[in-house]
């Protein structure tokens, strides 16, 4: 059994380092910083004198343990197997606890918690944020008018005028579906890019598969978990699962790779009480990712359209580490006629987005996702594809900077296109 | 130690960013990957980027009689990186430049905060590998591994770094820099002291630069996995293969505790009941390479060999080879504290070294699984044992010494690949006696007379007595 704020089993994980330092040939940030504080190991050195008291709780200790992408890649290359998000995420749980969240932080969780309220911020924020951001010239993003927290020189999306769950119906029925599904969208879909949504929606409709997007869905809890609060994510996997569980459907299906991790794996290790563990299992089972669903559940057709680009496809480390899908979006890609796949060179290297940590640390951020635009540079492509809308918020951003003509989409995306441009042909 | 007006200088020569003071950025660097080395906290941590400025603070350094220790990856198992007593850590990992390859002469001018696998990556679309492997290959700098001489898996063949370091730039104690050595292939041009800088441990200089040859990659390999149930047909089998002038790249065993151990963990099919498995690679010209696996797979069973494995694919052979990469991962988790020993004999007397770590483990009741280079006479007895129990460190303690004699009383040494660091220092006058020590001690006091650099690690230096004692 695991819990992310139980000291017991943190201090077991940290028990485990033999202090190889194999984690430093792939942690992005300590390939950018080459400090000791900045790869697993250290961490692991501070957390443990932090929970001994040998270290004080200090806003210099706080900042090294937020500067952590929690993407785990020293997880999987770990020899002795050692779970480093585990760690980190429950000392920063335990800071939560001994400081109480800053106040902007709790305002923040606390909508998050209220569908609601959020819709309701993020529309009238939709409204206004002409007077906050301006629009870059080409590309379909904002720049900040002036310091508003974030770095003048990032682009990030513009928020969706009307959030994607309420543009389309709750339920959208099929004539004699082959199978229905439930889609967790997500926020980042719901109000950044409701376009990767609509195009999941078309592709399972075209495959003759019902979709149900339950309204009432919550965030699936990783950003507030990132910041240790652990209380609120609790709060609201209970709530998803419950909806969840209330669905009478074939699978779950989320084009978000962090929600998808989040949903699989992370409920069961989240959750405490025994029964909303043994649902969260249950529930996690039948949770697939769109590309991981359509090759290997659904067996999706074929397309028949045309899309003549060349694309690359960056793994998203919470689907590669976290999911261990790494397949069935290059075989998406390769389905689609026209379309000519190009491997970069470590397509799992991660991107350096990280959540939140992209706004905290952004020009180390943009350090890491440099050599992501040095490997996507390298491949001659016109088009980056990635499966998850934090990853493509961070190439959009990072394309923009490192003067990379490249646009970033889901590969659902192209398979609707692929879909669509046939349609277009048959007329 | 280190008072604020140096502090204060080294902000000043290296910019506030490269100077860490604070409980939190130090104590990250009081270790390294030797578990059960003693730690020290630093009173500084400096991270250079030029000769200029690691030579300018080095004269700051004996101006004021502050400890100095250079530190690469700090992955090293002897604790040679460690500020036993306190002063200044100062990494090279901002030194990570190649400055040059040349494919005429084949060697790689190199800053030592290139990573070694770095500098492999840069020569392998010119065919050029760089061979010495030690397991840290993607983390280890190449300042560490010629400060402690690392080896690696393909000892036997191609040898280790000291085969390949042709030239360097070090800074002495007293500030000033030489270079030796340099790209020609023979130089017997005075005292080789490229060689003497190569595996010194950070004791006599700080690297700078390093020149090391190149040579073509081999272009095929085949691996092969023969497990025995007997030591001393595999032990057979060892000698029987250079015997008959087969050079293989690697030769590694595993002793039946390392065996059940990495089965337990990792299920790749390891046979847990044989005494020994050996893992065999040969590699070159594709032709060469097939006859050769041939005549190894004839001498395994000549040998009796229970069962053999060829690995028909790269898939097959990365599968294979995975077990003993799992080898260490694997006891680590075993007990809390793992002691990786690297004692070494020649390779004649392997099976007789096996013999006599399995009788230690059962006299001191230990857990010790045994792999390594057998090839190469170099294994790893790893201790498996808890730190925090001290009547089994005790009988830890006891058992080390004897298997250093063991090794010693085979014509063997103390290390083959791991470096004296503080870990075993205090057995080095076994192997050199007093006088070899000596030595050493006026090589050590003529280059670096006050004791800075590196201080407590191979030995304790007269410098550094004196300078305890002021």
């Amino acid at each position: 059994m695991q819990m992310i704020d139980s000291l017991a089993e943190v201090r077991a994980e940290i028990g485990k380092c033999m202090k190889c330092g194999n984690c430093q040939s792939v942690c992005p940030i300590y390939q950018e910083t080459r400090h000791e504080t900045g790869v697993a190991r250290g961490k692991i050195t501070l957390v443990e004198a932090f929970l001994s008291g040998e270290l004080a709780l200090t806003e210099k200790l706080e900042n090294l343990l937020s500067l952590c992408l929690v993407c785990k890649s020293c997880v999987i290359n770990c020899p002795c197997g050692v779970k480093l998000d585990k760690i980190v995420l429950g000392a920063r749980a335990e800071i939560a606890k001994r400081k109480g969240l800053p106040l902007i932080k709790k305002a923040i969780f606390g909508t998050m918690k209220r569908p609601r309220y959020m819709d309701f911020g993020l529309k009238l924020g939709s409204r206004f944020q002409g007077l906050v951001f301006r629009r870059h010239e080409d590309r379909e993003a904002n720049y900040p008018r002036f310091s508003i927290g974030m770095s003048l020189r990032r682009i990030i999306p513009p928020l969706a005028v009307l959030p994607f769950r309420q543009v389309v119906p709750e339920r959208l029925v099929v004539q004699k579906p082959r199978l229905k599904v439930a889609f967790f969208t997500g926020c980042a879909i719901n109000y950044l890019y409701p376009d990767i949504g609509i195009s999941t929606v078309n592709v399972l409709t075209r495959n003759n598969i019902e979709v149900i997007i339950p309204k009432a869905q919550h965030c699936c809890g990783t950003p507030v978990l990132a910041h240790g609060d652990v209380s609120t994510a609790r709060q609201m996997a209970v709530s998803n699962l419950i909806i969840l569980k209330s669905l009478e459907v074939d699978a779950i299906v989320t084009s978000c790779a962090s929600c998808g991790g989040a949903l699989k794996h992370e409920y069961g290790e989240l959750l405490s009480d025994r029964s909303q563990k043994k649902l969260a299992l249950e529930i996690g089972a039948r949770v697939y990712d769109i590309n991981e669903f359509l090759t290997e559940v659904a067996g999706f057709e074929k397309p028949k359209g045309d899309v003549p680009l060349r694309v690359t496809y960056h793994d998203p480390c919470h689907m590669v580490k976290v999911q261990q899908v790494t397949e069935p979006p290059r075989q998406v890609l390769r389905s689609i006629p026209g379309l000519e796949f190009v491997e970069m060179a470590k397509p799992d290297r991660c991107c350096g987005n990280g959540g939140s940590f992209s706004l905290q640390y952004y020009d180390l951020s943009m350090d890491i996702t440099g050599k992501k635009m040095n490997d996507i540079k390298n491949t001659g492509t016109d088009l980056i594809v990635t499966s998850c809308p934090g990853c493509r918020m961070q190439l959009e951003d990072g394309a923009n900077r490192y003067g990379l003509p490249h646009r970033v989409v889901h590969t659902v995306q192209l398979l609707d296109q692929a879909y669509r441009n046939h349609k277009q042909t048959d007329k | 130690m280190v008072s604020p007006n140096i502090i204060s200088e080294l902000r000043a020569q290296l910019g506030k960013d490269n100077v860490l003071t604070s409980p939190e950025e130090l104590i990250v660097y009081s270790y390294d990957a030797s578990a059960a080395a003693p730690k020290g906290r630093p009173d500084v941590v400096i991270t250079p980027s030029t000769r200029d400025q690691v030579a300018c603070i080095v004269k700051l350094c004996a101006k004021y009689n502050v400890p100095i220790y250079p530190r690469g990856s700090g992955t090293n198992l002897s604790g040679g990186t460690i500020p036993l007593k306190g002063g200044i850590v100062m990494s090279t990992l901002n030194m990570n430049k190649i400055i040059d390859l040349d494919y005429e002469n084949l060697t790689a001018t190199l800053q030592p905060g290139v990573i070694i696998q770095t500098l492999n990556d840069a020569v392998a679309a010119a065919g050029l590998i760089y061979p010495p492997d030690p397991g840290t290959v993607s983390t280890a700098t190449m300042g560490g591994a010629v400060a402690e001489c690392a080896g690696g898996l393909r000892g036997l063949k191609y040898g280790v770094t000291k085969h390949y370091v042709m030239g360097l730039e070090v800074v002495l104690a007293n500030g000033e820099v030489i270079r030796v050595g340099g790209k020609t292939v023979k130089n017997v041009t005075g005292y080789d002291l490229t060689q003497l800088f190569t595996g010194s441990e950070g004791t006599l200089g700080i690297i700078t630069e390093i020149i090391v040859k190149l040579i073509p990659a081999p272009e095929h390999h085949i691996s092969m996995m023969a497990a025995f149930n007997d030591l001393d047909r595999a032990a057979r089998t060892i000698s029987d293969i250079i015997k008959n002038r087969v050079i293989p790249a690697t030769l590694e065993i595993m002793d039946n505790t390392t065996i059940r151990t990495v089965e337990e963990f990792k299920k790749v099919g390891l046979p847990v009941e044989a005494e020994a498995v050996l893992l065999i690679e040969v590699d070159g010209i594709k032709e060469v390479v097939e006859r050769e696996a041939r005549v190894v797979m004839d001498i395994c069973r000549a040998n009796e060999v229970d069962k053999i494995t060829v690995a028909k694919d790269d898939q097959e052979r990365f599968r294979l080879w995975e077990a003993r990469r799992a080898a260490l991962p694997a006891l680590s988790r075993v007990k809390p504290t793992t002691i990786l020993e690297d004692a070494t004999v020649p390779r004649s007397r392997i099976p007789d070294m096996i013999r006599a770590i399995r009788k230690i483990a059962e006299k001191y009741d230990l857990v010790i699984g045994t792999f390594g280079h057998a090839g190469d006479g170099n294994l790893h007895p790893t201790i498996v044992t808890d730190a925090s129990d001290k009547e089994e460190m005790a009988r830890v303690e006891r058992a080390v010494n004897e298997i250093f004699e063991a090794a010693l009383g085979l014509g063997g040494t103390l290390s083959g690949e791991h470096g004296i660091g503080t870990a075993k220092a205090k057995f080095l006058e076994k192997e050199f006696g007093s006088e070899g020590l000596a030595v050493m001690k006026r090589i050590k006091d003529a280059l670096d007379p006050n004791g800075i650099l590196n201080p407590g690690k191979i030995f304790v230096s007269l410098g550094e007595s004196k300078n305890a004692d002021d």
